[in-house]
C-alpha cells in the first residue's frame, strides 16, 4: 500500500464519521423551542415546514393542550402531511398556508412527529 | 342586518359549556365595531358573524373571541371534508403536470447531450462542444432538477436526509467532476486519466428520476381515485320549496327541514326523509347494492345517490359535515392516512436509510480506489472507478419504495372497500382483518332482519271469522301497547291495509299480554299464562303452537269473549341473503359462530335456516364479551359482527368489530369496519379484501427491501470480481425510477380485485 491509499482510507473514515455524526448525533444538539402560552392558557408554537421542521424540537407542558401552527413554505410532496403517531393524527398541510392542529400530550415524555413518509422528524418534549 | 357590504363567517368556538358562556361571547362580538350581527350557537360550538370587511378582519374576530377566554380558530382554507380533498387533488395534479413537463424537457436535453457526446468520442473532447454540454447541464440542473438541490439543502440544514439528498449528492458529484475535467483537464492528464465528462449522465439521471416521480405522482393520484369519486358525488345545488316556488339554491344554504324536490334521474342533493311521492333510488355508489332501493313516505334518502324514474319531496335532515356522504369521505380520508403496524419496520429502516447509503458510498469509493490502485492501476484511474461506483450507489438506493409500500396499499384497499360499501377504518384494521379466522355473528339484526314480523295467523278450526278480521281485532288492542311484538302486529295490519277499530278499556298485563274491548267484544291477547288466567282452553291449537315454536317463532294466543279465537306467530325472519353469505364465509375458511340470547331450540332453528355450524344460545348481552374472550383464548382471531347498537362492548373486545349498517349510520364508533349494506355479504368480502391487501403489502415491502439489498451491492460492484459487471449511474437511475413505480402499480392492482 502506498501513501495515497492511506490518505484515501483516512479521508474515507473521516467522511464516514462526519456523515454519521452529522445525521445521527448532531441532531441532538439542536436547541429546543419552548412553546409560548397564548390566550386561554393554550400553548402555542409556530413551526415552519421547509425541508424539515423549524423548530424541530418543541418543549411543552404535559397535560395541557398544545396548538401547533404549521406553515408549509414549499410544494415538495414529501412534507405534504404531518403525522403524530402517538396521537393518531395525520394532517394534510396545503402548500404556502398555515394549518393548525391541536394535541394534548397526556404525560411527560417525548412525542415524535414526522412527515407522511417518515423522512422528516420533529419532537414534542412534554415536561 | 346583513347588507351588501357585510360578509358572513362561521368561526368554531371551543370551551363553551353553558348559556352564560354563549351570551358572553355573543355580547363581546356584538359590541365590536364593524360587526353587524353575531350569533353564537352553544350546541354547534360556533359563532356566525356578519361583519364589515372594511372595518374588521376575521383574525381580529378570532382574537376577540379568544379574549373572552374561549378557544377559537379560523376555519382554515381546505378545512371542510370536500374542500380538503379538492385541495389535495389540486396539489397532486399540479405536481404531476410540473414533473411531467420537467421530465419531458430534460429527457429531450438528455437525448441531445447523448448524441453530442457520442460525436465527441472520437477524440475531440475539448472545445466548444464540452462547454455547450456544460451549459445544457447547468440549465437542466437549475430548472428541472432545482428542487432536488433546494430540498436536499433544506433537509441538510435540519440534520436530515431524504431521497433528494441522494440525487443531489450523486448528480452534484458527477457534475463537479465534469466541470473540473472541462475547466482544468490538465489536472486529470497529470494523473494519467482522460478528462472525460459525465454531463449527459447528469442530465439523463435527472430526467429518469423525474419521469419516475411523475409516474409515481400519477399513480399516487390513482390510489385515491375512489375517494375522489365519492367526494364528487355531492351535487352543488338543491331544489327546495320556498313559499310557493321551487328554487335552486347552493347546497350549503339548505337548512334542516327544508323541503327538497327531486325529479326523475336527478342526484339527491342532501340527506333526508321522504314526505311525498315514491321512487326507486340507485344507492350503489355508497352501499355497493346494485338493485335500486324503493323509497316511499318515511324512507330515508342519502345525498349523492341517484333517483330513478319517480319524483318525490323530502325533508332535509343531516347536512354539511354531518351528512352521510361527508362522514364517509372523512372516515375514508382518515383511514387512507392511517398507518398499518406492518409499516413499523419500513419506518425504522427509512429513518436511517439515507445516511447509511451515503456511508456505503464512501466505503465503496475507498475499497475501489485501494483495490484498483493495489492491482497496479494509476491513482487517477482508481479514483475514477471508485467515483463512478459511489455515484451509482447513491443513485440506485431508493427509500421511496419503502415509504410507499404500505400506505399506497392501504389507500387503494380502503377505496376499493368503499366502492363495495365496506368502510375499513384504517391500516391497522385492515391488517387485523386479514388475520381473522373466526367470525362471530350476533343473531338479532345481523343474521336476522332484527325486526319482529308477523309470519302466521292461525284461526281455531271451524271459526267463521276471517284471518284478517282476527288480525284487525288484535291490532286494535295492540295499537295501545308498547310491547315490541305489538308493534309488529300493528305494522302488519297496516301493511295489509286493514281497518283497525278503536279499543276501549285497554289494559296492559306485564309479562302476560293485554286486554281490551273492541266493537263490544272482549279481546285478550297474550301468552299461555294469560289464557290460563282467563280460563281459556288452548287445547284446540296446541299442535300449531308446538309447530310454530319449533320454527323459532313466538306464538301469541287470542281469545275473544273468553273463547280461544286463534294464534298469531311473530318471528324475526332470517335475512334472505344470510345463508349464501355464511356459505361464502365458510368457503374462504372462516369458522362461523352464532351468538344469541334465545333458547337452544329457537337458536338451532335459526342456525339451520342460516347454515351456521356452531351456535352459542342463551347468551346475555354482557355474556357476549366473555364468549369472544373464550374464543380468543382458544387462539382464534375473532371478528364480531353486530349492529353496533347493543353489541358495542363485544365489537370492541373482538380483534375486529364489524358493524352491519342500515346505510345511514356510518360512524359506528366501536367498529373497525362498517358495512353500508344491511346484509352479511360484506363480512366475507371485507376479510377477503384485507387478506389480499396484506399480501400486496408484504409483496411491496419484500420488493422494496430486496431491491435495495440487491441493487446497492450490484451498484457498488459486488458482481465485478465474478462477472466483471458494473452498473453505470444511468442504469442505476433507471432502476431506481422503476422500483417505486412498480410498488405503487402493485398496490393499484387491488383496485381491480373482484370478490364474490
Amino acid at each position: 500500500m502506498q501513501s495515497t491509499d492511506w490518505i484515501v482510507i483516512t479521508a474515507g473514515l473521516g467522511a464516514l464519521a462526519w456523515v454519521n455524526w452529522y445525521f445521527f448525533l448532531a441532531q441532538r444538539g439542536v436547541a429546543a423551542t419552548v412553546a409560548t402560552t397564548g390566550t386561554a392558557g393554550m400553548q402555542e408554537v409556530h413551526i415552519a415546514v421547509h425541508g424539515g421542521y423549524e423548530p424541530a424540537i418543541v418543549r411543552v407542558a404535559a397535560g395541557k393542550p398544545v396548538r401547533l401552527i404549521f406553515d408549509r413554505q414549499e410544494t415538495s410532496s414529501c412534507s405534504e402531511e404531518v403525522v403524530f403517531p402517538s396521537f393518531g393524527v395525520r394532517k394534510f398541510l396545503p402548500a404556502f398556508q398555515t394549518t393548525t392542529l391541536e394535541v394534548t400530550p397526556p404525560l411527560a415524555g417525548t412525542y415524535e412527529f414526522t412527515c407522511g413518509m417518515g423522512m422528516l422528524h420533529g419532537k414534542l418534549v412534554a415536561e | 342586518m346583513t347588507t351588501a357590504t357585510t360578509e358572513k363567517i362561521v368561526i368554531p368556538v371551543s370551551g363553551m359549556t353553558c348559556a352564560a358562556c354563549q351570551s358572553r361571547v355573543q355580547r363581546t362580538l356584538s359590541k365590536m365595531p364593524g360587526v353587524a350581527d353575531a350569533s353564537v350557537n352553544l350546541m354547534m360550538g360556533n359563532a356566525t358573524i356578519d361583519y364589515d370587511p372594511g372595518a374588521v378582519n376575521p383574525g381580529t374576530l378570532v382574537e376577540t373571541i379568544r379574549s373572552t377566554g374561549y378557544g377559537a380558530e379560523l376555519p382554515v382554507v381546505g378545512q371542510s371534508t370536500f374542500d380538503e380533498q379538492a385541495a389535495r387533488d389540486e396539489a397532486t395534479s399540479a405536481e404531476f403536470s410540473e414533473l411531467r413537463r420537467k421530465a419531458i424537457v430534460s429527457g429531450i436535453a438528455g437525448a441531445i447531450a447523448m448524441l453530442v457526446s457520442m460525436t465527441t468520442m472520437g477524440g475531440m473532447t475539448r472545445g466548444p462542444i464540452t462547454w455547450f454540454l456544460l451549459a445544457l447541464t447547468v440549465a437542466v440542473m437549475t430548472w428541472a432538477g432545482r428542487h432536488f438541490y433546494t430540498r436536499a439543502w433544506a433537509a441538510f440544514r435540519h440534520h436530515s436526509a431524504s431521497m433528494d439528498t441522494l440525487v443531489a449528492v450523486g448528480t452534484g458529484a458527477a457534475f463537479i467532476y465534469s466541470v473540473i475535467a472541462t475547466v482544468a483537464p490538465g489536472f486529470f492528464l497529470r494523473g494519467g486519466v482522460q478528462p472525460d465528462v459525465y454531463y449527459e449522465a447528469v442530465i439523463i439521471i435527472i430526467a429518469l428520476i423525474l419521469t419516475g416521480n411523475a409516474f409515481e405522482a400519477r399513480a399516487k393520484r390513482q390510489t385515491s381515485a375512489a375517494l375522489r369519486a365519492l367526494a364528487h358525488l355531492q351535487p352543488k345545488t338543491a331544489r327546495v320549496v320556498r313559499g310557493s316556488d321551487e328554487v335552486d339554491i347552493p347546497i350549503n344554504d339548505v337548512k334542516a327541514a327544508d323541503v327538497v324536490v327531486v325529479r326523475p334521474g336527478e342526484r339527491i342533493p342532501v340527506d333526508g326523509e321522504v314526505i311525498s311521492g315514491t321512487s326507486a333510488v340507485d344507492e350503489s355508489m355508497l352501499t355497493g347494492e346494485s338493485l335500486p332501493v324503493k323509497k316511499a313516505t318515511g324512507a330515508r334518502v342519502i345525498g349523492g345517490t341517484i333517483n330513478g324514474t319517480g319524483a318525490f319531496r323530502y325533508h332535509a335532515t343531516t347536512l354539511g359535515a354531518d351528512s352521510v356522504l361527508a362522514q364517509i369521505v372523512k372516515l375514508m380520508r382518515d383511514a387512507q392516512g392511517s398507518r398499518a403496524p406492518i409499516q413499523a419496520l419500513a419506518d425504522r429502516v427509512s429513518a436511517v436509510f439515507v445516511p447509511v447509503v451515503m456511508s456505503l458510498a464512501i466505503v465503496t469509493f475507498v475499497i475501489w480506489f485501494v483495490s484498483v490502485h493495489a492491482s497496479g492501476g494509476l491513482a487517477g484511474a482508481a479514483a475514477v472507478r471508485g467515483f463512478a461506483t459511489a455515484v451509482a450507489v447513491l443513485i440506485i438506493a431508493c427509500p421511496c419504495a419503502m415509504g410507499l409500500a404500505v400506505p399506497t396499499a392501504v389507500m387503494v384497499a380502503t377505496g376499493r372497500g368503499a366502492e363495495m360499501g365496506i368502510l375499513i377504518k384504517g391500516g391497522e384494521a385492515l391488517q387485523r382483518a386479514g388475520d381473522v379466522d373466526t367470525v362471530v355473528l350476533d343473531k338479532t339484526g345481523t343474521i336476522t332482519e332484527g325486526k319482529p314480523t308477523v309470519t302466521d295467523v292461525v284461526s281455531v278450526p271451524g271459526a267463521s271469522r276471517q284471518a284478517n278480521d282476527l288480525l284487525a281485532l288484535v291490532a286494535s288492542v295492540e295499537a295501545s301497547s308498547e310491547h315490541p311484538l305489538a308493534d309488529a302486529i300493528v305494522r302488519h295490519a297496516k301493511e295489509l291495509e286493514l281497518t283497525v277499530p278503536s279499543v276501549e278499556g285497554f289494559e296492559s298485563l306485564t309479562g302476560r299480554g293485554a286486554t281490551g274491548t273492541v266493537n263490544g267484544q272482549v279481546v285478550a291477547v297474550g301468552n299461555e299464562r294469560l289464557m290460563t288466567e282467563q280460563h281459556v282452553d288452548t287445547a284446540p291449537l296446541r299442535a300449531d303452537v308446538e309447530r310454530l315454536s319449533a320454527e323459532a317463532k313466538t306464538a301469541i294466543y287470542v281469545a275473544v269473549d273468553g273463547a280461544l279465537a286463534g294464534v298469531l306467530a311473530v318471528a324475526d325472519p332470517v335475512r334472505s341473503t344470510s345463508r349464501e353469505a355464511i356459505e361464502h364465509m365458510r368457503s374462504i375458511g372462516l369458522h362461523v359462530v352464532m351468538l344469541t340470547g334465545d333458547n337452544q331450540q329457537t337458536a338451532d332453528a335459526i342456525a339451520a335456516v342460516a347454515g351456521v355450524e356452531r351456535v352459542v344460545a342463551g347468551v346475555l348481552p354482557e355474556g357476549k364479551v366473555a364468549e369472544i374472550k373464550r374464543l380468543q383464548a382458544e387462539g382464534r382471531v375473532v371478528a364480531m359482527v353486530g349492529d353496533g347498537i347493543n353489541d358495542g362492548p363485544a365489537l370492541v373486545q373482538a380483534d375486529i368489530g364489524i358493524a352491519i349498517g342500515t346505510g345511514t349510520d356510518v360512524a359506528v364508533e366501536a367498529a373497525d369496519v362498517a358495512l353500508m349494506r344491511g346484509d352479511l355479504h360484506g363480512v366475507g368480502q371485507a376479510i377477503e379484501l384485507s387478506r389480499r391487501t396484506m399480501r400486496t403489502m408484504k409483496q411491496n415491502l419484500f420488493w422494496a427491501f430486496v431491491y435495495n439489498v440487491i441493487g446497492i451491492p450490484i451498484a457498488a460492484g459486488a458482481l465485478y470480481p465474478a462477472f466483471g459487471l458494473l452498473l453505470s449511474p444511468i442504469l442505476a437511475s433507471a432502476a431506481m425510477a422503476f422500483s417505486s413505480v412498480s410498488v405503487v402499480s402493485n398496490s393499484l392492482r387491488l383496485r381491480r380485485a373482484r370478490f364474490t
